[in-house]
């Protein structure tokens, strides 16, 4: 498959090794009084569509930055690929 | 062995005569032959045997769809089984054999088989072959597995190179013929990046073929001009003898160049073939189109072929079956080989047409609304028995028959990202379906568009098509003028007349009786059918044979063939050598080498190395005299733990971790408190999963408020940096933190022992103070060495000696270690392996890869109160679950054996003192063991249900795999100081 | 109709017209006691043993395509019960044990063949982790050996020892181990559950459940609705998509995993061999083709195929224990649907939901599962309760921290 960095360009999937669904970004407040069963949630509960699916990638022979692709799971057709940072930052992730 | 049925013309080049064998028999042919071509012109029809019935066989093709003529080429280690002879470009010397017989090919002990068909129909095994329950593993299914199968391999080491490659390009063309080129050339003109590819070895496609003109030139001449029209562009790359093997996700294609494969032996330093990735921006599959046959009662002999292969033999390889030819079909194509036949001399006995109205002919006779309804000749054709229009038969006598039951556009590309095939009913076949993905273009015979003229129109109009969607100029080019003639086709898949066999599946022995069955027996979707009676599943794929199948069963069903359905195609297009996929990656360059930087110095000591991942570590460093290796490893760890010893553990991961808020992004990844680790400090680090299971450990130091080094295992550097980027980048985006990995930038050894700090003190500088209180236990920092390098220093210990570990810019790593020998000498340093290694760290209960194993966590590491509950950090939360915190939980302990003989081996599982030795009783198991030369016996770390409180038990060990039972003692694991007092000196 | 030798003989003489379908094509009714969602290997199998083993009734298996054609139809056939954990060894084993018998039990020949199955070890470490396996495997009642690298060579004698990058040291051997024809396996299982009454409906897709008040009641499908007093779902890949439907995330994805078939030739290989220092196994079918696989693509996908980096790096691997294969020649790929679940071992469950019960999570090793997955699916959906070598293939093992995780990857399906 070919991934298109939003800084470097296309580039081929076998440079990248695959995480999974994107909600990873979205961790729980340990402080939460169902702190309990929200990381048992976001550990191991997953939407896995037959569709679009937005997904992190990272660039471990490149740049080594986190990408956020949104890729059809039934074409492979990639939509969308954007920094991790990015749209942590836009989730309200900090420090 | 004069060629008797070679006919005038061609494209062969009668000035080079080729020698080559078959079955041990030396014929003769010319340059430009395929070995199938060479065959026919020798006489030679039978060319292999059936799969199942081992009935006789000859070519059905002039192609790589054929399923019949499968060879053994060359011999010894260049044995290729089932090479199909269509394909096998003649050489000088070429060697082949047939495939699949007891006894010679003539007389095929095996071909018994076909006496007890009635017994042997499509899913007999299923039914039978139960009882003995023994005897299917002894008896019946060796025999089978013996039978089955065609060609062999050699079982010796491939002796041929491969290569791989990259090519980008914005159209990629599959296929040369009409079409192709004609795509190609408008393509080209508009400056545009060109790959044309054909998996033949003249391009021209069908237009090789034929007799028709093209503008005034013959068809082959006219491809010949637009070839080299091409190859002189230069942003055209011409590929001949190169298969597209598969089209993958977003325009990225397989191919498959053979450059070898078609001489005596490779040119010095050439591969034999080529795996190219070709990524491409759009596609244009002009794969031309495939013919297909009509089955009748014994369709199968040798010399009955698809009437188009017959044309390309005569026209191409002036070549016929046999001078005297009956021609089968159901639509005007069946008349052109008639015709280009009759014009080459050979004797067209009759042609027999199914449809009611056909072509007349003043040349040779046709029989219209006639079908052939079996033939003679068992080792070849020698009879067509027909069936004329009033229902007479007569028998026609000929050698060979060319059969035409129209064509199949080639779809199999275009069905690689699951495109579906729909029905074109005036062809009566499947074209591509009309959209597909990644930018993929069909043109010519491959989309339905048969005539020369319109395959022209259709190349040029894909490719301005192509061109539009590349933002590039589209571009008006002149077709040539040639014929178009209209397909004129009445369906008509099999001859129903006779009791017998027709055959749709050749290489596998399927007939129509069989997909009869299969629909009786409840198989009809297409999946089950192909499964349950193996159509389409040789090593043609059914190229020749799914439509005829399909059409059966349409008929069985009541169903049009559309809605019957249509099997999906997979890659490889055509076979493909395991070899070319492989490429270069065998033998040692299987993967990369990685050397650590004492390595060259390690082997002049002559050390014997092991693979660590990627990595060769050294593993001990045999003395003179030595011939076992536990006398090495004992002598390093004793040695070691007496003055000094000196270990590379360059391949331990560094990270290096800087910014305003390193400390705090580490307080988050460790699941032990760092913020407030004070600079020059170093401090043991676990870190955890999200999940609360051990992931690794290692340490981090300060070496300023901003800056720290963390160290990994060697087996998890790679992992725990992606982690900590996943971290960073997707958790705490908003932390000042940068991470690099230094693994490879610094060379870093360990030096241990009570010498150490007295060797060290001969490599720092004089501002350097090493001294306890200067530089206690776990103190880091910048120093310079040897007079200004500069080099890092960690106070940490694995063997649980006065230890160090110092670090210096990978490229002075030799240096380094030699001089650490050098001023080392005179406190006897040795050098230590990684088995000497390993015996410390166990002799002091320190875990490793083998205690985090991906299951453990910090309870059962004995680390539980590691796990700070004040912070956030990754896996606190998980590591809270009831299930990793039971009260009969494993933690690590030490295993002694009773007996100090005995050995307490890794693997073994501990059971208790009495009772049964069972799965149930299981109450742990010893993760790491080792002789330990400090205590005279063998010790094990493992992992004890409520070891903690377990202390002194006595238990057994027991490994029934390797026949030992062990009666052991629970001990602490720590075996060696266990106060640690010499970490402190 | 029983099939045997003699049955062959007696149709061939009378021109074959005795044979019926081997299972029947029924029209779906409004009700059934027992509804199981997917016609492969284990919805099959389940009905099989629902009716045969407990006596069961109404019985119904709904499959969206036609039966067989998942992954029980497109793996690599290999059985065996070489595992380590106490969760998972007795299941495998107890399914070895039904594989053992299984030909003679559903009359239909599956092509049984235990010629052993080797993984192959290159490191100490691996050898310490083998033989806690093996151990593993002989404390629960299962076979395995140890073998020494001559003894694997006289075997093997084409293995590649001499010029290995990851020189071969051992193996751990399941002589019990072997290889079995997938399709039969549908087709046998569909046969006998069949003949025992349960009703096959093909070109059925369910769309939807029927649930009052936390009770499943039935399903609503492509060919109607139809009641069920309990509904099991067995869809492998599918189950997410499927469970969605009665509002269920579940602990898994799907991913593709490819596998490959070389030109039949005559025999070569006569087990299952497994490269321990690359992702390759490889195992000879019958018909005398090659049948070998490795890693996952590593990204989910319901596309039922993959990219070439993973072909390369299967005939990488295969060359580097095989060097002789570079002439034997790839002849198709293809992909299925892996339910990897985020431990890499099965659930086999009740769901929240009354009446609905849940079975997936295979990964990529349903099919040596399949007679002990339909046989303790049916246990539980006839007792509810679990069978006794399944009782940790629970849903909630997650949340209390009890996974079953034999490679030690952790929550991250694509590892396992």
């Amino acid at each position: 498959m070919i991934i298109n960095h939003p800084l470097l360009g296309p580039r081929d999937a076998a440079e990248f090794t695959y995480l999974g669904d994107a909600k990873l970004i979205e961790r729980p407040d340990w402080t939460s009084k169902t702190a309990a069963s929200e990381f048992y949630e976001y550990q191991y509960l997953r939407d896995n569509p037959a569709g679009l699916h937005r997904e992190l990638w990272f660039h471990e022979a490149g740049d080594r930055s986190w990408l956020v692709v949104t890729r059809d799971t039934t074409t492979h057709e990639i939509t969308s690929v954007e920094l991790a940072r990015d749209v942590a930052r836009s989730k309200g992730r900090s420090k | 062995m004069t060629q008797v049925n070679r006919l005038s013309g061609g494209q062969i080049d009668r000035e080079k005569t080729l020698n080559f064998t078959f079955d041990g028999q030396t014929y003769l042919g010319h340059d430009g032959d395929t070995l199938a071509s060479a065959l026919l012109a020798n006489g030679v029809r039978l060319m292999g045997r059936s799969f199942k019935y081992h009935r006789p066989r000859g070519v059905l093709t002039a192609g790589s769809e054929e399923p019949n003529a499968l060879v053994e080429l060359r011999s010894g280690a260049y044995q290729e089984p089932n090479t199909r002879a269509t394909v096998a470009e003649l050489f000088d010397g070429l060697e082949a054999k047939s495939q699949n017989h007891l006894g010679s090919l003539k007389y095929d002990l095996l071909a018994i088989n076909d006496r007890f068909s009635n017994f042997l129909t499509a899913g007999f095994y299923y039914k039978t072959f139960m009882w003995p329950k023994a005897f299917w593993e002894k008896i019946y299914e060796p025999i089978i597995r013996r039978a089955a199968g065609l060609g062999s391999l050699s079982l010796l080491d491939d002796p041929d190179v491969y290569d791989k490659g990259f090519l980008h390009c914005d159209l990629l063309v599959v296929g040369s013929g009409p079409s192709g080129l004609m795509a190609a050339l408008t393509a080209a003109r508009s400056g545009g990046d060109v790959i044309i590819a054909d998996e033949d070895f003249v391009l021209g496609g069908r237009l090789n073929s034929e007799t028709f003109e093209v503008a005034t030139q013959s068809g082959s001449d006219w491809a010949t001009h637009a070839v080299a029209e091409l190859a002189s562009m230069p942003n055209v790359r011409v590929m001949a003898r190169t298969t597209i093997i598969g089209a993958f996700d977003h325009g990225i294609f397989g191919a498959v160049e053979r450059i070898s494969d078609h001489q005596a032996t490779p040119l010095d330093g050439k591969p034999r073939q080529i795996l190219w990735r070709i990524y491409s921006k759009q596609s244009i599959v002009a794969a031309g189109a495939h013919e297909r046959p009509i089955a009748f009662e014994n369709n199968d002999r040798p010399g009955i072929m698809l009437a188009s292969a017959m044309r390309s033999y005569a026209n191409r390889w002036a070549v016929t079956a046999d001078q005297t030819v009956v021609i089968f079909t159901n639509n005007t194509d069946g008349h052109r080989t008639a015709n280009d036949l009759t014009a080459k001399g050979v004797s067209i006995a009759a042609v027999v047409d199914t449809r009611a109205t056909a072509p007349t002919s003043d040349a040779f006779e046709v029989l219209a609304g006639a079908q052939i309804v079996d033939s003679k000749g068992r080792l070849g054709v020698t009879q067509a028995i027909v069936e004329l229009a009033d229902g007479s038969r007569r028998a026609i006598d000929c050698g060979a028959i060319g059969v035409s039951g129209g064509w199949n556009p080639n779809v199999h590309l275009t069905c690689h990202q699951r495109g579906r095939p729909t029905w074109r009913e005036n062809i009566a076949a499947f074209v591509p379906a009309s959209s597909l993905q990644n930018g993929m273009l069909v043109a010519g015979a491959a989309v339905g568009e048969f005539s020369t003229a319109s395959a022209f129109r259709s190349g040029a109009d894909q490719a301005n098509v192509a061109l539009q969607a590349l933002g590039l100029k589209p571009q008006s080019v002149e077709l040539p003028q040639t014929e178009d003639a209209p397909v004129s086709i009445t369906p008509f898949w099999y001859v129903k007349s006779g009791t017998g066999r027709a055959w749709i599946d050749q290489q596998n022995d399927v007939t129509v009786k069989d997909i009869k069955l299969s629909h009786q027996e409840g198989f009809i979707s297409v999946e089950h059918l192909k499964r349950y009676t193996t159509l389409g599943m040789a090593t043609d794929q059914g190229k020749t044979s799914n439509m005829g199948g399909l059409a059966v069963m349409a008929e069985m069903t009541g169903k049009t063939i559309p809605e019957t359905g249509t099997t999906i195609y997979r890659p490889p297009y055509t076979p493909t050598a395991i070899g070319v996929l492989a490429g270069r990656a065998r033998g040692m360059d299987f993967h990369p080498t990685r050397l650590t930087p004492s390595h060259k110095w390690a082997n002049e000591q002559g050390a014997v190395f092991v693979e660590v991942g990627n990595w060769m570590r050294a593993q001990w460093f045999p003395k003179a005299g030595e011939t076992h290796w536990r006398e090495s490893v004992d002598r390093e760890v004793l040695a070691t733990r007496s003055s000094v010893g000196v270990c590379d553990v360059t391949t331990l991961g560094k990270i290096d971790v800087q910014g305003a808020d390193a400390a705090d992004f580490l307080n988050k990844v460790y699941c032990n408190g760092f913020a407030k680790l004070a600079v020059g400090k170093t401090r043991y680090g676990l870190m955890l999963r999200e999940d609360g299971i051990a992931m690794d450990d290692g340490t981090a130091g300060r070496l300023a408020e901003d800056h720290f080094v963390v160290t990994t295992t060697t087996a998890n550097a790679l992992g725990v940096y992606r982690h900590m980027e996943f971290a960073h980048q997707c958790l705490f985006p908003d932390m000042d933190v940068q991470l690099i990995s230094t693994t490879e930038a610094w060379a870093q050894y360990a030096i241990a022992g009570p010498n150490s700090r007295n060797l060290l003190q001969k490599l720092v500088d004089d501002d350097v103070d090493i001294s306890n209180d200067a530089f206690p236990f776990m103190a880091c920092g910048k120093i310079t060495v040897c007079g200004g390098l500069r080099a890092r220093l960690f106070r940490i210990s694995f063997s649980g000696e006065l230890a160090y570990e110092i670090a210096v810019p990978a490229h002075y790593g030799d240096a380094m270690m030699r001089k650490i020998i050098e001023v080392g000498a005179e406190f006897d340093v040795v050098p230590y392996g990684t088995e000497a290694l390993g015996v410390m760290r166990i002799e002091k209960g320190h875990a490793a890869g083998n205690e985090l194993n991906g299951t453990t966590t910090a309870v059962n590491l004995g680390m539980g109160r590691m796990v700070s509950k004040k912070k956030d950090s990754i896996g606190s939360t998980l590591s809270e679950r009831p299930g990793l915190n039971t009260a009969d939980a494993l933690v690590q302990v030490g295993i002694k054996p009773v007996d100090p003989k005995d050995p307490v081996p890794a693997g073994a599982h501990l059971m208790n003192a009495d009772g049964p030795v069972d799965a149930a009783n299981d109450q742990g198991y010893a993760t790491s063991a080792c002789y330990s030369p400090n205590l005279g016996h063998h010790i094990a770390l493992g992992f004890l249900k409520d070891g903690a409180n377990r202390k002194g038990e006595r238990m057994r060990l027991v490994s029934p795999l390797t026949g030992i039972e062990t009666n052991v003692e629970i001990v602490s694991a720590h075996f060696v100081d266990p106060e640690g007092d010499r970490l402190r000196a | 109709m029983r099939y045997s030798g003699l049955r062959i003989l007696k149709e061939a003489l009378t021109g074959h017209k005795g044979w019926k379908p081997a299972w029947r094509d029924p029209e779906p009714q409004a009700a059934y006691d027992y509804i199981i969602i997917g016609g492969g290997g284990h919805g099959l199998a389940t009905a099989y043993y629902l009716a045969k083993e407990f006596k069961q009734k109404k019985i119904a298996v709904l499959e969206k395509g036609w039966i067989g054609g998942g992954n029980v139809g497109r793996n690599t056939t290999i059985i065996r019960s070489n595992y380590l954990l106490d969760g998972n060894e007795p299941f495998y084993e107890f399914s070895l044990k039904l594989w053992e018998n299984l030909e003679q039990d559903f009359n239909f020949n599956a092509m049984i063949s235990q010629r052993g199955i080797l993984n192959l070890l290159h490191s100490d470490a691996q050898r310490d982790a083998f033989i806690r396996r093996g151990n593993a495997m002989l404390l629960n009642g299962a076979d395995a050996e140890m073998l020494s690298t001559a003894q694997i060579k006289k075997r093997y004698p084409f293995l590649n020892t001499e010029d290995a990058r990851f020189p071969i040291k051992g193996g751990l051997a399941q002589h019990r181990g072997g290889t079995v024809r997938h399709d039969a396996v549908a087709w046998g299982y569909a046969r006998g559950a069949d003949s025992r009454g349960v009703d096959i409906i093909q070109n059925c897709e369910v769309t939807g459940f029927k649930i009052e008040n936390g009770t499943c009641t039935g399903v609503e499908t492509t060919r109607g609705d139809i009641l069920g007093k309990k509904v099991a779902s067995a869809v492998a890949g599918s189950s997410s998509r499927v469970m969605a439907k009665a509002g269920m995330r579940l602990p898994m994805e799907s991913h593709v995993l490819q596998a490959f078939v070389s030109e039949g030739l005559k025999p070569v290989l006569p087990g299952v061999v497994t490269f321990g220092a690359g992702h390759f196994y490889c195992s000879q079918s019958d018909k005398g083709g090659l049948v070998f696989g490795g890693d996952l693509d590593g990204y989910n996908s319901y596309a039922q195929r993959g990219n070439l980096p993973v072909v390369e790096d299967v005939c990488e691997g295969g060359m580097a224990i095989f060097p002789m294969l570079g002439r034997a020649r790839l002849l198709r790929m293809w992909g299925g649907i892996m339910d990897m679940s985020m431990d890499g071992s099965p659930i086999i469950d009740r769901t929240h939901i009354d009446g609905l019960y849940f079975n997936g999570g295979w990964c990529y090793g349903g099919f040596k599962a399949t007679p002990a997955s339909g046989f303790a699916f049916a246990h539980l959906l006839a007792t509810d309760t679990p069978h006794s070598t399944a009782t940790a293939y629970r849903f909630d093992r997650f949340e209390k921290g009890m996974m079953i995780d034999e490679k030690g990857m952790g929550a991250q399906p694509n590892l396992h």
